[in-house]
């Protein structure tokens, strides 16, 4: 059984259908991407997946247990931490108080500490900034931050929403190398990118939403080459 | 003027503005939270002040104190899960519609269970003992008032900055659903705004009245407008700008009298607000949160 398994999920915005019923899963250690252009449904089917947005139907299974309908806190509890689009970092927190709010639900107070340490080691320009509030850091560092913040609850799953969006090319270049870095520290990456080449390259299968529906599922370096998806999301026609 | 009579003078401002400021935190609070003004807010300070008078007609001061706050507690977080927690989802206008009723329904009930007729509040001895410094005097409450105030201002400042419940409020009220990303249960934290707004009212509340002598069904009413005012003033959101809008409400309202413009001395207060909405909305310490999208 895979780790996380999505099977006819829809979901309703006011009568329109933003999911048609779609179906997916994702294994243990991998990075899976969703990829597609805007409007395709790839932040509904994270936000239902997180809980932050009720499906009308179909099922979402993590760890053979059924968590579709629950509460977002029940889900981050369950270990699936969600990087939400935009980065949303808190403002008005400090740089370390942001990480810490990440590890809300923890109690051990030892184990957040260690985790800080292997924050900070990942993305040593937080440690330089802790004190600082959020809202003054730049786009990139509130990006690394918005990733420490969601490791730090410890997820089994890091769900990512368009983390190079308004980066600086070199910067989004770092923030891939970096998903790398954490999917090898053996947490699985459902990882949703407008870059799709970017996300192709290191993500192990992927699959091309379109309107609300799957319409393409391969390996990552399958779908880099078909013709249909460098034509329609890398730019590049095929030959 | 001499300056005995203006230290005097000073004194009864200091002490009158402390008060509002306990109560003005409570609109802050929530205001921070849920982007409401609790109008209900001033009449479960009203509230209390009932609670106080049934509660010392049977019990000694040290014992009512600490049941009329927990009283007022609990009947702060039934108008929260009453008025405002069902319209968790619903427009900002409905909620506020809510609260405006819940506040004439506290009136009513009060006015139903205790007549219309003003009831004497009961004398708490310590509190009115005679102090005397130099040819200034006052009452205990007139010096304990602001002393108190700054006291639980500077705890609840701690206790926001500091603990993890303080910083659950801090990202509660910025942005909801990234909170709930993070295991904060927002309810939660909620009800301990609520918690909290309504015990400081409550002490608030035996500040106030002790120096007033009684209670009436409407009693919550001007001083609860006054103090949404000092919160306005002070930047509707931070408790800082709160307590020196309370301060400053309660210290020129005095004087106001002081000089003999008594009349105009609420006049003054809504006044103010209007100047500060066309000068300043955001206030003296409020800050300019631009929306999200």
């Amino acid at each position: 059984m895979s780790l996380l398994e999505i099977r006819d999920l829809k979901v309703n915005y006011g009568g329109i259908e933003a999911l048609k019923g779609i179906d997916f899963a994702v294994e243990e250690g991998e990075i899976v991407t969703l990829i597609g252009a805007n409007g395709a449904g790839k932040s509904t089917t994270l936000k239902s997946i997180s809980g932050l947005v009720k499906a009308s139907g179909g099922e979402i299974w993590y760890d053979g247990e059924k968590i579709s309908g629950i509460d977002p806190q029940k889900v981050v509890a369950k270990g699936i931490s969600l990087v939400p689009e935009g980065r949303r970092v808190f403002p008005n927190l400090t740089v370390r108080e942001n990480l810490r709010i990440g590890a809300y639900l923890s109690k051990d107070s030892s184990a957040v500490e260690a985790d800080f340490e292997k924050v900070y080691a990942l993305f040593p320009r937080l440690k330089e900034r802790h004190w600082q509030s959020a809202g003054t850091l730049s786009g990139g560092e509130q990006q690394m931050l918005a990733v420490g913040r969601g490791l730090m609850a410890r997820p089994k799953i890091l769900m990512m929403d368009e983390p190079s969006l308004g980066l600086a090319p070199l910067l989004v270049k770092d923030i891939f190398r970096t998903i790398k870095e954490i999917n090898e520290t053996g947490v699985t990456i459902l990882l949703i990118e407008q870059n799709a080449n970017a996300a192709l390259k290191i993500a192990h299968r992927g699959y091309v939403m379109v309107t609300g529906n799957i319409t393409l599922s391969g390996s990552g370096s399958d779908l880099l080459n078909d013709a249909s998806v460098r034509e329609a999301y890398l730019g590049t026609s095929a030959g | 003027m001499t300056f005995t009579t203006f230290i005097q003078h000073c004194l009864t401002g200091i002490s009158l503005g402390g008060a509002y400021a306990l109560i003005a935190i409570g609109y802050t609070m929530v205001y921070g939270i849920l982007l409401l003004i609790n109008f209900a807010h001033a009449d479960i300070f009203m509230m209390a002040g009932y609670f106080m008078i049934f509660a010392m007609s049977s019990l000694p001061w040290f014992i009512s104190i600490p049941v009329v706050i927990i009283v007022t507690i609990a009947l702060g977080l039934a108008v929260e899960g009453a008025a405002y927690r069902p319209l968790r989802m619903a427009p900002r206008m409905s909620i506020m519609i809510s609260a405006i009723g819940m506040s004439y329904l506290l009136q009513n009930l009060a006015i139903y269970l205790f007549s219309a007729l003003p009831r004497a509040y009961p004398t708490i001895e310590p509190l009115k003992q005679n102090f005397k410094i130099g040819e200034v005097s006052a009452s205990l409450v007139t010096f304990l008032t602001p002393v108190l105030t700054i006291v639980l201002v500077v705890l609840l400042m701690q206790l926001i900055k500091r603990t993890k419940i303080g910083m659950a409020m801090r990202a509660v009220s910025r942005d909801y659903d990234t909170s709930k990303l993070m295991g904060i249960k927002i309810n939660r934290v909620i009800r301990f705004t609520f918690i909290i707004g309504s015990a400081l009212a409550a002490i608030g509340s035996i500040l106030y009245f002790t120096d007033r002598m009684s209670v009436t069904p409407f009693s919550g009413l001007m001083p609860g407008l006054k103090c949404f005012v000092a919160a306005v003033l002070g930047g509707i959101g931070s408790i800082p700008g709160a307590v020196i809008g309370g301060f400053f409400i309660g210290i020129s309202e005095t004087f106001l009298i002081a000089f003999g413009y008594s009349t105009f001395s609420d006049a003054f207060t809504f006044l103010l607000l209007i100047v500060i909405l066309v000068i300043r909305p955001t206030g003296l310490l409020g800050e300019t949160i631009t929306e999200k999208v």
